[in-house]
């Protein structure tokens, strides 16, 4: 449906109780669904005549690690008949197995496999669960908000056993994150000194 | 008698010229025919996403610059489009013209990078010469326009960062006469070529449902007959107000999306004759002085400029919480920000879209069964840049 009001009606009268909440927001669809439905939603967006959501252009993950349900699993899709977009979403913990769309969509293969590798999600039915753009061997998963900036190990060229070695990370100086949030009460490593500072006197 | 014969595992690259880039390519060989393909991708992989998470929405501009490194300021429009839905900023119709027609000649760079080489590929040489010196001439616009010919960093929310040079909208003017004529130069040594014609036609071909399936955009989507331009479908920034044609193949081979891209850059001269007639003095960023710095002038002498400047360039300017997906026609396809906003002056999450990406992802079956040779043909007509399948 061209009409984008039309279409949320539409989708939420056909899926009814699997759809928890829908909105509208920059000219599209904002749908957050369960887990167990992601089979159902899909399939029923991709062929339904009245969406045609046919392709997948991505799926991501947001991670909220003081959330209970850390990640919020993100896939975005594209209708060209009736140029729409939807981004549909659900949440889930830490060592939770998510459903493969690899079956419907032979794109999330490497989509999942990216998610795999820099979230640590693990997808169920996947044919070939790998990691994909991190090193041979990389241990852990970068994009996770407590995976440091500048990573565990560093990699270079062992002169003496003549082959390149993974090595704890070494900097001349630490990461500075300045906070510049409030200037008014001071930054926060001065707010924890002072404090330190108090407990002593 | 029977022999046993066993399949062939070839290494493809990291280091091998047809690669363009550092791709790893596996290739299972029957004979000389591709039984099947595993690319290893990763290997340019920089955690983009990861160091944008920790930078300013402003110090994160120039990372968009390194992913497609061919047409730079494409992937920073994407960026400054996010931003400026989220904070509701209109950006003054200079600084759109100014904008789209950096993007076409982004367009260009990474169309001529890509036919000449994919020509090299297939046996030619002087193509690549031809075309390379043209897009020395595309870099020195881009050099006077932002100060550095691959890295622009140009682009900002609400704007560009500063007015073009005197004199370059002329130069720009004079490119665009002269070189519709180099386009057909091009086309005279390979479109009718027979050789190249033997490489590339009923080579990698993708039919229209596969091509939706396997995610593809830009050019790889029109090759296959599938009229779709996001420039045409969700204009962005003023479009809506140019007029161009969007070429759309037919058999969906290797040799269409050559011509489509030959038609996309004549397309392109014609956009950029239309920004150039079209633009008029004025403004080239907002006026909002939470989200765009003083001039030089104003900072000496108001002191609420020098404490705008002091903010933007310490902390930046915040951005209120929003979720948003917002997606350009890059040269190569659908180049997307997905862009999460916490009220803070840092991104939360901002997940990059690059076509190239789902574009090698399908490379296994787009080469299987044909022979390896076919290989750096479909390799090239993919239009696979590293900076941004890896990022």
């Amino acid at each position: 449906m061209n009409n984008l009001i039309d279409l949320e009606k539409k989708i939420n009268s056909e899926l009814g109780t699997k759809i928890n909440s829908s909105k509208i927001l920059h000219n599209q669809i904002y749908l957050e669904i369960d887990k167990e439905d992601l089979i159902d939603v899909t399939l029923f967006i991709k062929t339904d005549k009245d969406t045609k959501f046919r392709q997948l252009i991505d799926i991501t993950v947001v991670d909220y690690p003081e959330k209970s349900e850390r990640f919020k699993i993100v896939y975005l899709f594209l209708s060209h008949e009736y140029n729409q977009r939807m981004i549909l979403s659900y949440n889930i913990s830490e060592n939770e197995v998510i459903s493969s769309l690899t079956s419907i969509f032979p794109s999330a293969n490497w989509m999942e496999r990216e998610v795999f590798d820099m979230y640590g999600v693990n997808f169920k039915d996947h044919p070939d669960l790998r990691r994909i753009l991190t090193d041979y061997g990389f241990e852990g998963h970068p994009l996770r908000k407590d995976f440091p900036l500048t990573g565990h190990t560093e990699v270079r060229y062992n002169e003496d056993q003549k082959k390149v070695i993974n090595e704890p990370v070494k900097l001349e100086q630490n990461y500075r994150n300045f906070d510049y949030e409030s200037p008014w009460e001071g930054t926060k490593y001065i707010k924890d000194q002072t404090n330190i500072n108090d407990k002593k006197n | 008698m029977t022999k046993k014969i066993k399949n062939l595992n070839l290494n493809f690259g990291p280091q091998h010229p047809a690669a363009h880039g550092v791709l790893r390519l596996i290739l299972e060989l029957d004979g000389e025919v591709v039984e099947k393909a595993d690319p290893h991708i990763g290997l340019l992989h920089r955690g983009t996403e990861k160091l944008i998470e920790n930078k300013t929405y402003m110090q994160a501009v120039p990372y968009f610059d390194r992913l497609d490194y061919v047409a730079p300021m494409n992937q920073e429009h994407a960026f400054a489009l996010a931003i400026e839905k989220i904070l509701n900023i209109d950006v003054p119709i200079r600084a759109q013209f100014i904008r789209v027609m950096f993007c076409e000649i982004g367009r260009i760079l990474s169309h001529i990078l890509n036919v000449t080489t994919q020509a090299l590929d297939v046996g030619a040489l002087t193509p690549s010469l031809w075309g390379f010196e043209e897009r020395e001439t595309l870099m020195t616009f881009y050099e006077r326009a932002s100060g550095s010919r691959l890295h622009a960093n140009y682009f900002r929310a609400g704007g560009v960062h500063q007015d073009l040079p005197a004199g370059l909208e002329n130069d720009i003017a004079k490119f665009c006469e002269t070189f519709p004529k180099i386009i057909d130069d091009l086309e005279n040594l390979l479109t009718d070529n027979r050789i190249f014609k033997q490489r590339n036609v009923d080579i990698g071909l993708v039919t229209k449902e596969d091509a939706l399936d396997y995610s593809f955009s830009g050019v790889m989507l029109r090759g296959s007959g599938i009229p779709w331009d996001l420039r045409k479908s969700q204009p962005y920034d003023c479009y809506d107000q140019l007029e161009f044609r969007i070429p759309v193949g037919k058999n969906g081979d290797c040799y269409d999306r050559y011509l489509c891209r030959i038609e996309e850059m004549k397309e392109s001269i014609s956009i950029i004759k239309q920004c150039l007639s079209k633009m008029e003095i004025g403004p080239i960023k907002t006026f909002d002085g939470k989200i765009s710095p003083p001039s030089k002038k104003e900072i000496k002498q108001s002191m609420e400029a020098l404490i705008h400047h002091f903010k933007l360039f310490t902390e930046g300017y915040r951005v209120p919480k929003d979720e948003i997906y917002t997606a350009v026609e890059a040269p190569k396809g659908e180049f997307g920000v997905y862009l999460i906003s916490d009220g803070s002056s840092k991104p939360y999450k901002c997940k990059i879209r690059a076509p190239g990406f789902s574009h090698l992802q399908s490379m296994d079956y787009l080469i299987k069964g044909h022979m390896l040779a076919d290989v750096p043909a479909v390799l090239g007509s993919l239009d696979i840049v590293f900076g941004e399948v890896d990022r």
